[in-house]
């Protein structure tokens, strides 16, 4: 079982929260070619190491945070609100 | 040596001593025709049908580990044709004919059994599924059967058919031809075969780069040295990412975790594949007698080939509630492989934006099955450089294009499909 630090209610349970994927993927503008919208919805760094993702408290106070997790052990390096954490992306 | 009730009776005499290695173990050549990346299921049956069917048998097959250490010793070793949308209908259903006669083909024993696949059903929606996906299945010549409530209680008597179940069954969908085949003799038969036409199976051997010039592979960087050559086939699902980043791709794929356990070995109790689509939930007895189960993804990226107790408690619940009579049985193994997860839930085999390069990969929850089709038709794409007609569909390409084939409806969300 992971323990997942939420930012606003501490240390909970993996089961109270919801995976919500990379949290690297940015929205292109409305007007950008078709292949940055092709790489935003499709396609993935999927990196074997730290990750950036996106976790809700579904079961908790429901907010959105962002997790940062070793994929290769499962360790979990750190969480913030979402948004641009203060040291940039994992990759 | 060919595998025969004489060759045993031969060997008995010599107290089984003196069996021949089934393969070598060659040290890898400064060059090959075709090198495939992984010696799981997939990527020794690539290599074997470039051997058997196109002639190509200077090949390499490397791996990492040992051969099917990966998804090929992983999964609950269940086969079947049962989709709705027409090319994962006519691409898994080539594979069912594969199985059916690979024990034959490869001359080493498969043990297909052929004990049938039953998708339960729970509600009036589950059951217009199952009667539309009946009904394409058997447009598309694929065998398939409804049952009724009361013939699923006559054949597996232990199910929970009562009204009060947790979840009510309603009827089901068989396919009578599905059912299971014992998976590590998969990764040993292919091997031995491909080894017999002069594939050289190269283990502990992991691939750590793909050297591309003027956009075309050259050859591949491994733990034993460099290894030229001008077409590379990727066979490593579960690390598709990893590999194609190598030669600079991004994928539509991410990497879950997929669990699975058994119980500890009983007497012949259950002798159908038992599977539910609502509650998530697969289930078969190995001829050990281990009942083999699984269910649903850990839903979050893994690289680990190890899973989280929330969802063992997940598939041991969901046992529970359909068969109760197996509580007094224990969990005696829980273990985790690493799927690619594709953007639409359909795997890709073809061609990369790479001159050389292909890939059988994205296999999802589906990987096992699809052993001697994706090695087929992979082969295929290697050897003409382009696709088979039922592997056309499974481009790259077809998530720019819009040509996704999404069996579940889930959208480019990867760990629901």
């Amino acid at each position: 079982m992971l323990l997942i630090p939420c930012p606003w209610c501490g240390m909970r349970a993996q089961v109270e929260f919801t995976y919500g994927g990379d949290a690297t993927v940015r929205r292109p503008a409305p007007d950008a070619p078709a292949d940055a919208w092709v790489a935003y919805v499709y396609l993935r760094d999927n990196p074997a190491g730290p990750h950036d993702e996106l976790w809700q408290h579904s079961a908790g106070c429901r907010q959105w945070l962002r997790v940062r997790r070793d994929t290769r052990t499962h360790e979990i390096l750190g969480s913030s609100p979402p948004g641009d954490p203060p040291d940039g992306d994992a990759r | 040596m060919k595998y025969s009730i004489f060759s045993l009776a031969r060997n008995a005499l010599s107290y089984h001593e003196r069996w021949p290695l089934a393969w070598r173990s060659p040290r890898p050549k400064p060059r090959y025709d075709a090198v495939i990346v992984g010696g799981g299921g997939h990527g020794l049956a690539t290599a074997y049908y470039l051997a058997k069917e196109h002639g190509i048998a200077n090949v390499a097959v490397l791996e990492k580990g040992y051969i099917g250490s990966g998804n090929t010793g992983r999964n609950t070793t269940i086969v079947r044709s049962n989709y709705h949308l027409d090319p994962n209908a006519h691409f898994y259903e080539l594979s069912l004919k594969l199985w059916e006669g690979l024990a034959q083909d490869l001359n080493f024993n498969v043990m297909y059994s052929a004990r049938g696949v039953l998708n339960l059903v729970h509600s009036p929606a589950d059951m217009d599924a199952a009667m539309r996906r009946g009904n394409a299945m058997r447009l598309n010549g694929i065998d398939a059967q409804f049952l009724s409530r009361d013939e699923i209680a006559r054949r597996i008597p232990n199910l929970d058919c009562s009204p009060g179940a947790r979840f009510p069954i309603l009827g089901g969908l068989l396919q009578p031809r599905g059912g299971t085949v014992r998976h590590d003799a998969v990764a040993w038969g292919y091997a031995r075969a491909a080894d017999a036409r002069g594939v050289d199976i190269v283990q502990q051997c992991e691939v750590t780069g793909i050297r591309v010039e003027g956009g075309a592979v050259t050859g591949v960087d491994t733990t034993q040295g460099f290894i030229a050559t001008a077409r590379v086939g990727f066979a490593v699902a579960g690390n598709s990412s990893r590999l194609a980043a190598m030669a600079g791709l991004r994928l539509p794929i991410e990497s879950h975790a997929l669990q699975a356990m058994v119980s500890d070995p009983v007497k012949p109790v259950l002798d159908t594949v038992v599977t539910s689509g609502a509650v998530h939930f697969y289930i078969s007895q190995s001829d050990k007698g281990e009942l083999v189960m699984g269910g649903d993804l850990d839903f979050c990226n893994s690289y680990a080939q190890r899973g989280n107790l929330p969802i063992v408690e997940h598939v041991v619940s969901a046992c529970l509630a359909l068969f109760p009579s197996f509580g007094r049985l224990k969990v005696m193994r829980t273990w985790g492989g690493i799927c690619d997860m594709t953007m639409d839930g359909s795997p890709i085999i073809g061609n990369l934006p790479v001159k050389g390069l292909t890939m059988t990969g994205g296999w999802n929850y589906g990987g096992f099955k699809a052993t001697p089709a994706s090695g087929f038709l992979h082969a295929h794409t290697i050897a003409r450089g382009a696709p088979h007609p039922l592997n056309a569909a499974f481009t790259l390409e077809r998530f720019a294009a819009g040509a996704t084939i999404d069996e579940k409806g889930a959208g480019p969300t990867p760990w629901a499909h």
